[in-house]
């Protein structure tokens, strides 16, 4: 078979005042038709500045320096802008991450198709509107002619994902490069778009790049698979090969951190490869650090109850109640969190876990029910001094490590900031003693104090989340969604703190999160959120073994397919 | 690295070393001000010392000009003051009536916005309208109100005195809403993000969560609006005084000069308007072509 693309040798600059960095080098790849190709790595791995090298939208000043890349027999390197138009979507078609802003919002499904496929096909007219009523089907989208004159709002993501896809396909291209096609979407959505890509790759013998960090999307889709580490092919092979006997010292650690679903695990494989993964942290003696000294108080044997918890937003504001708008983010929510457990909260997005999360966080006040933070009351009188005590007792850790740290605030002072204000030590010499042996705790050594935020990386600054959240000397742990913007093998390091955390400190945990594998690692307890209600609360082994619910079944149907991975991870 | 070594390196220093008009503007900028601020030293006379005033000496010609005298280089005005060392005093009053008013409108305007967007409900709504109903009126006739009312409060003896503060206190209290929105907007977009939530489950107190974590995070958007605002501030009491509503003509501003030439400009006599408003028109554009520079060179979008 003859390929369809051929990539050799190709390097990518990017020429900065801070010297060059090169994206890529030396990078050999290729698609044949009606193939699946698999590009992956973590984040800088240059996965992405491929796809986009290949019809020239590099983001300035990024410039292919070397190499060629062969798209049917043609050289696309050094075609003008006027050619290379002619290439993209008519040729290639491009899937982009996000469906929120790859569409536009002023113009409707039908007015977007209808004017790429113009552009494209050379034809004009009702001609065009029935070839956009053929694609829109194709993609499985029900009712395609009522359909074209919506607009990208009144669809949901994964609708608005089909149609970009629909977009793509306008040119009638022969190769599709989609560049984490599926990562802003839900689990449902995912393996729902995933077969759509593979089934038109097969019928219309399209040749597809999918770019990813995601090894489950990769195990679900490709056939071949490339693997990416900081701007070098590292390995490529058939996809049983690469995930079930990796040869690459970097493909056996980036699978070997994929939490796995089947079984449950003490700790996640470490992962030395990568950035951090076995930096020795200095050890405390608990018992007699400061940091100990939280544990004397045991409560009830319950950290957290909920009782009948409803939280309704305005959607649409209205003077007269009966004309609001109102989505009941909290539907009558009831569970017990036992002290000393890691309770989980899984669901899809929308689904209310993170808004449960911060009503026990006191960040927003419920309509009606009960909260009480290790047997204190803490929603009839929030203000009060014992409602205040007990919330200390409860800190967070958020999802976003970018946006969690205040910016313009040094380390040092990030993490002392609980300490000053309760005035948890007798003196300055000792707070900074303090914030130094909590960061060393949790890996980062006490002489990140001095710098500030941005110098450090996303798990790195998670790490100083953790710290923060510790400093007030908490015995429950909100941790929200605390992996799902890391790298998988961050990630890992992430989780194996935490649970050491747990274990020498004795802290009860609430851990949210949509992605199961973790869950199953992580949590004693389960409870499964659907529109902002409880579908079933069980212990974890019971809900993956047999489960109760029939969402609940539903969701583990859908956890991406592992079976491929071999015992390379252990 | 040295320390300006690491001061060079920072995004925001490279921008402006690269950028030829920023340099050149705030070279402007500067110089202006400290001509102004060291008017004393700089200065050949004193338009405040009137054994150095002659009035035989009135409306001399710049010195190029045909019965110029040299040591007046750009003419005297009606009074017989030096022209040069006028604008440089006038100067030096116009910037301080500027930089003290943006400063009021600024404090003003940050604390409102912040509390307005970060507690929101009543409080942001009564805030907001207030500044709202404030916008509908012509900046320059509140201001006129505002020094009105101001001075007519004052005993006679003192109006003269305290002139300078009526004008700082009206142009102040004209430009808060600019301020305000901008901080509002800034604080609503911060007070989202999760360092803020996690400073509440802290507990911190409002009040100290508004201080130390959301107004840093809000000043870059305001120190924009500040530096345009100043050049606003400089205009704003420059048509006061010309209006006759600001400083007293005894006590020269750039816009006392510019209204004194005025009556003078059908005789003939141009330099007395000319020179001062020159002066006006280059030290309002080089703080304005600062503060362009600035908003792009703030907003990590444009760059």
């Amino acid at each position: 078979m003859t390929d369809l693309l051929k990539i050799s040798g190709l390097d990518v600059e990017f020429p900065t005042r801070r010297g060059t960095v090169r994206a890529a080098r030396n990078v050999n790849l290729t698609v044949s038709p009606g193939e699946v190709v698999g590009l992956v790595g973590e984040s800088g791995a240059g996965k992405s500045t491929i796809g986009n090298a290949i019809i020239d939208l590099l983001e300035a000043p990024g410039r292919v320096s070397a190499g060629s890349i062969l798209f049917e027999g043609e050289e696309l390197r050094g075609l003008d802008e006027n050619q290379m138009r002619r290439v993209r979507g008519d040729r290639i078609g491009m899937i982009f991450q996000d469906p929120q802003t790859s569409l536009n919002p002023l113009m409707t499904v039908g007015a977007q198709l209808i004017e790429t496929i113009e552009k494209t096909n050379n034809i004009k007219g009702a001609e065009a509107e029935k070839r956009a009523i053929e694609l829109l089907e194709q993609v499985g989208i029900t009712e395609p002619k009522a359909r074209l004159l919506a607009y990208p709002h009144q669809f949901s993501g994964g609708m608005r994902q089909r149609v970009v896809i629909a977009l793509a396909l306008a040119g009638d291209p022969d190769l599709i490069i989609a560049d984490e096609p599926t990562t802003a979407l839900d689990v449902s959505i995912q393996a729902q778009i995933l077969d759509l890509i593979k089934r038109l790759c097969r019928e219309r013998a399209l040749g597809v790049i999918i770019v990813t960090h995601d090894i489950g999307v990769i195990a679900n889709i490709a056939d071949r698979v490339v693997v990416m580490y900081r701007g070098e092919v590292v390995e490529t092979g058939e996809v049983a090969q690469i995930l079930g006997a990796p040869e690459h010292e970097y493909t056996k650690s980036l699978i070997a951190a994929v939490p796995r679903a089947d079984r449950k695990l003490d700790r996640f494989s470490s992962v030395d490869y990568i950035e951090g993964g076995t930096k020795p942290f200095k050890r405390i003696d608990i018992h007699t650090h400061w940091l100990g000294q939280s544990r004397d108080v045991r409560g009830t044997g319950k950290a957290v109850e909920i009782e009948n918890l409803n939280l309704s937003f305005v959607l649409q504001k209205a003077l007269l109640k009966q004309n609001r708008k109102m989505l009941q983010a909290v539907d009558n929510v009831s569970f017990t969190v036992n002290e000393g457990e890691t309770f989980g909260l899984v669901g899809e997005s929308g689904s209310g876990k993170s808004t449960v999360a911060r009503l026990i966080a006191g960040l927003y006040r419920p309509d009606s029910g009960m909260i009480r933070v290790i047997g204190q009351d803490v929603v009839s009188n929030p203000k009060s001094a014992a409602a205040r005590k007990a919330r200390r007792a409860l800190q967070m850790i958020f999802q976003d490590p970018y946006s969690s740290l205040n910016a313009r605030m040094r380390v040092l002072d990030i993490v002392a900031e609980p300490i000053r204000f309760y005035g948890l030590t007798e003196n300055e010499a000792e707070t900074r003693r303090i914030v130094g042996d909590l960061l060393d705790h949790v890996g980062l050594g006490a002489s990140a104090a001095l710098r500030y935020p941005h110098e450090f990386s996303g798990g790195q600054r998670q790490r100083i989340s953790i710290a923060r959240a510790l400093a007030s000397r908490p015995r429950i742990l909100i941790c929200d969604e605390p992996t799902s913007a890391l790298d998988v093998s961050v990630q890992a390091t992430i989780l194996n703190l935490l649970k050491d955390l747990q274990q020498e400190l004795g802290l009860t945990m609430l851990f949210i999160s949509h992605d199961l594998p973790v869950v199953r690692q992580m949590c004693d307890r389960i409870a499964v959120m659907r529109h902002g209600a409880i579908c079933e609360v069980s212990d974890t082994e019971d809900l993956f073994s047999e489960p109760k619910h029939e969402y609940s079944r539903h969701l583990l149907n859908l956890m991406p397919r592992m079976d491929l991975l071999g015992e390379a991870r252990a | 690295m040295t320390r300006w070594e690491r001061f060079k390196d920072n995004d925001i220093v490279w921008s402006f070393l690269s950028s030829p008009g920023a340099m050149i503007a705030a070279a402007i900028t500067v110089i202006s001000i400290l001509a102004c601020l060291f008017a004393p030293l700089i200065a050949p006379f004193d338009p405040f010392d009137p054994s150095q005033i002659s009035l035989w000496d009135g409306k001399l010609p710049p010195a190029w000009s045909d019965g110029g005298q040299p040591q007046y280089l750009l003419g005297t005005d009606n009074q017989g003051r030096d022209m040069l060392s006028t604008i440089l005093y006038g100067g030096r009053l116009s910037i301080l009536v500027g930089l003290a008013a943006v400063c009021l409108g600024m404090v003003l305007g940050v604390t409102l916005g912040v509390i307005s967007g970060y507690v929101g409900g009543v409080t942001d709504a009564v805030i907001m309208r207030i500044a709202d109903v404030q916008l509908t009126i012509p900046g320059i006739l509140l201001a006129i109100l505002i020094n009105g009312v101001g001075r007519a409060f004052l005993p006679l003896e003192l109006r003269q005195e305290f002139a300078v503060y009526v004008v700082i206190i009206a142009i102040g209290l004209t430009d808060w809403p600019q301020f305000a929105r901008v901080a509002r907007g800034a604080t609503m977009v911060e007070a989202n993000k999760e360092y803020v939530q996690a400073a509440r489950i802290i507990g911190l107190p409002a009040w100290l969560i508004m201080i130390r974590h959301v107004l840093p995070n809000t000043l870059r958007p305001v120190l924009v609006i500040a530096t345009i605002g100043l050049a606003l501030a400089i205009i704003a009491e420059a048509t006061l005084s010309f209006l006759g509503q600001g400083i007293p003509p005894t006590t020269p501003s750039l816009g006392t000069l510019i209204r004194v030439g005025n009556e003078y400009l059908f005789s003939g006599l141009w330099w007395i308007t000319f020179f001062p408003a020159i002066a006006l028109v280059v030290l309002v554009f080089a703080v304005n072509l600062l503060g362009d520079w600035m908003r792009d060179a703030l907003n990590p979008k444009l760059r």
